[in-house]
C-alpha cells in the first residue's frame, strides 16, 4: 500500500537562485524503510522539510493516502501532522534550550488536547522509557544532556503524536561513533515494533545498507538512481552512485 | 560580575525601594505648605531644605521618585509591548508583513521624537497617563528592530521546525518559543529605555508640560528651582543629582547585561 506519493516536487531558493529540489517523484510504501543518500548540500534536508510542509514547495504534489498535502487547509494540515513526524540531524539545535525535557514532550499533548493533566505526565514518562531514558529526565534542561540523550528526546517527541511515518534526517551523523549504533538500533527496534514507515536520510552508505529496503540516490536536487539496496550496491548504473560506493569502500 | 554593574544594581535598587516605601521615608506631607519657612537651606529638620512654598524638599523628592520611576517603567512597558509584538510579527511572517512594519518604523524614526511629544502633549493635556502613553508610543522602534533581527535567525533553527512538525500554531511558536529565546538583547534595550524615559519625563516636566504641580516629580521640582536659583541652590542640586544618578544606574545595569550576553 502506498503511504506517500510524491510527484515532481520543485523548490528553488530565490535568494541563492539554487534549485534545491528539482522534480522529485517517488512513492513510499507502508512499513518500509526507504533510504535517501547523497552528498551534503544536495537537497536531502530540503526534500524532508518539503514533504512535511515545513517549508513551502514551488510546485508538485504530495499525496498522503488520498490527501494532497499541498492543497489542504492550514487546520487540516495541522491535524495531519500528527501522522507525519521528523527526527532532526543536530540534536543540539532541535530542542528549545529553555525548556525542560518533560515540557518538550508534554507540549505535544497540549497542542492536540487529546490527553489530560495527570495522564500527560505518565505518557511522557512512558515515552521516555520507550527511548531508553527514564522519569529522572523530566525535570532536566536540554543543555544538561549529551548528544545521544538529546537525540533520544527528539525521537520521543516524534513518537508522542503516534505517527505512521517518520523522516529520519541523518539522525546519527552528528553523534559519537559509539552512540551511533545505539540510536540506530533504537530506531530499527521502534520501526519493527510499531510498524512505522521511515524515510531514512544519510550520507553513510553503510548505515543505509544495513537498515533500508530500498534506496534513492540524490545529486544536486535530482534523483539519479533508485532501487533495492542490493541492486544499487551490487550493480550501480549511474556514475555518481559508483563514486559514492567507491568512497564508502575507502573509508 | 563587573563592579560597575553591581554599582548600577545598587543605585537602581535603592531608588526602587525609596519609591515603594515613600510614605515611610518622607518625614512630612509633600504637599504641606509652611509660609513661615520658605526657602530655608538644609537643616537638621529639613535635610534637603524647603521650597518657595515652604514644603519639605526631601519629602517632595521621595514622592517624586515614585512618579519619575513609575513614568519610566510604564512608558517602557508600553514601548516593549509594541516593540516586541511588532518585531516578532515582522520577523516571523516576513514578506509584505515585514515590509509594512519596517517602513512604518522608518517613518516613526523620521520624526524628531521630542518635538512630536511636545506637539501631542500640547494637543492633549499634560497628565501623567498621557505622558506615559506618548513616551511609550514613540520609543518602541529600537526594540522592534532588535526583536525582528533575533527572530529572523531563530526561526530557521530546527527546534522551531520541530514545533511546526508537531502541529503548534503560529501563536504558540511566537509566544512560547521565539520571544522567550529572543528576549536577552531586548532586555538591554529595555533597561537603557527606562533611563531614556526618565530623562524625557524630567525634560517635559522641566518645561512645564510634563507632570503638573502640585504632584512632585524630579523634573518639575527642578523647574520650580530654576525660578529661585540664586536664593535656593538646593532646589536644583538635589533633583538634578537624583536624575543624574538614576540614569547612570540604569545605563550601568544595561551595559552590564550587554556584557554578560556577549560573553555567553
Amino acid at each position: 500500500m502506498k503511504l506517500l506519493k510524491i510527484d515532481s516536487l520543485h523548490k528553488t531558493f530565490k535568494k541563492h537562485k539554487v534549485s534545491a529540489v528539482d522534480g522529485a517523484s517517488f512513492s513510499i510504501f507502508k512499513g518500509e524503510v526507504l533510504g535517501l543518500v547523497g552528498e551534503s548540500g544536495c537537497g536531502k534536508t530540503t526534500l524532508a522539510k518539503l514533504i512535511l510542509r515545513l517549508i513551502d514547495a514551488d510546485k508538485g504534489s504530495i499525496f498522503y493516502k488520498d490527501k494532497d498535502l499541498l492543497k489542504i487547509s492550514h487546520s487540516d494540515m495541522r491535524k495531519t501532522r500528527k501522522s507525519l513526524q521528523i527526527i532532526f540531524q543536530d540534536p543540539y539545535a532541535s530542542l528549545d534550550p529553555r525548556m525542560r525535557i518533560g515540557e518538550v514532550i508534554e507540549e505535544v499533548y497540549d497542542i492536540h488536547k487529546n490527553v489530560t493533566g495527570r495522564e500527560k505526565k505518565n505518557k511522557a514518562i512512558e515515552l521516555l522509557e520507550t527511548v531508553g531514558l527514564g522519569e529522572v529526565y523530566l525535570q532536566r534542561l536540554s543543555s544538561e544532556l549529551s548528544g545521544g540523550e538529546r537525540q533520544r528526546v527528539g525521537i520521543a517527541r516524534a513518537l508522542a503524536t503516534d505517527p505512521e511515518f517518520i523522516i529520519c534526517d541523518e539522525p546519527v551523523s552528528s553523534l559519537d561513533i559509539s552512540i551511533q549504533a545505539q540510536i540506530l538500533n533504537l530506531l530499527i527496534d521502534l520501526q519493527k515494533r510499531k510498524n512505522l514507515t521511515y524515510l531514512f536520510i544519510s550520507h553513510d552508505l553503510g548505515v543505509i545498507g544495513s537498515i533500508c529496503d530500498r534506496v534513492m540516490v540524490m545529486q544536486s536536487g535530482k534523483f539519479v538512481e533508485s532501487g533495492s539496496c542490493e541492486t544499487i550496491f551490487r550493480n550501480p548504473k549511474h556514475e555518481y552512485t559508483k563514486t559514492l560506493l567507491k568512497s564508502a569502500l575507502l573509508s | 560580575m563587573n563592579k560597575l554593574t553591581i554599582f548600577g544594581i545598587c543605585i537602581v535598587g535603592f531608588f526602587i525601594i525609596i519609591a515603594i516605601f515613600a510614605p515611610i521615608f518622607a518625614p512630612y506631607n509633600p504637599g504641606q505648605i509652611d509660609i513661615e519657612n520658605i526657602l530655608t537651606a538644609p537643616t537638621s529638620s529639613h535635610i534637603f531644605g524647603t521650597d518657595s512654598l515652604g514644603r519639605d524638599l526631601f519629602s517632595r523628592m521621595v514622592y517624586g521618585t515614585r512618579i519619575s520611576l513609575m513614568v519610566g517603567f510604564i512608558a517602557v512597558g508600553i514601548a516593549s509591548l509594541i516593540g516586541i509584538a511588532l518585531g516578532a510579527i515582522a520577523g516571523y511572517y516576513g514578506n509584505w508583513v515585514d515590509g509594512i512594519i519596517m517602513r512604518f518604523i522608518d517613518i516613526m524614526l523620521c520624526f524628531p521624537t521630542f518635538f512630536l511629544i511636545l506637539a501631542v502633549i500640547a494637543l492633549l493635556e499634560p497628565s501623567i497617563i498621557n505622558i506615559m502613553m506618548i513616551i511609550g508610543a514613540t520609543s518602541w522602534m529600537g526594540m522592534a528592530r532588535l526583536m525582528r533581527a533575533e527572530i529572523l535567525s531563530l526561526k530557521e533553527r530546527d527546534f522551531i521546525y520541530a514545533e511546526r512538525a508537531i502541529g503548534a500554531s503560529d501563536f504558540r511558536i511566537i509566544t512560547r518559543h521565539l520571544i522567550p529565546n529572543a528576549m536577552a538583547p531586548v532586555l538591554v534595550s529595555i533597561t537603557l529605555g527606562i533611563a531614556g524615559a526618565i530623562l524625557v519625563e524630567s525634560s517635559l516636566s522641566f518645561l512645564g508640560i510634563g507632570v503638573q504641580p502640585p504632584t512632585p516629580s524630579w523634573g518639575n521640582i527642578l523647574s520650580e528651582g530654576k525660578a529661585v536659583m540664586g536664593a535656593g541652590w538646593w532646589m536644583m542640586l538635589f533633583p538634578g543629582m537624583a536624575i543624574f544618578i538614576t540614569v547612570l544606574g540604569y545605563n550601568l545595569l544595561g551595559e552590564g547585561i550587554r556584557e554578560r550576553l556577549l560573553k555567553s
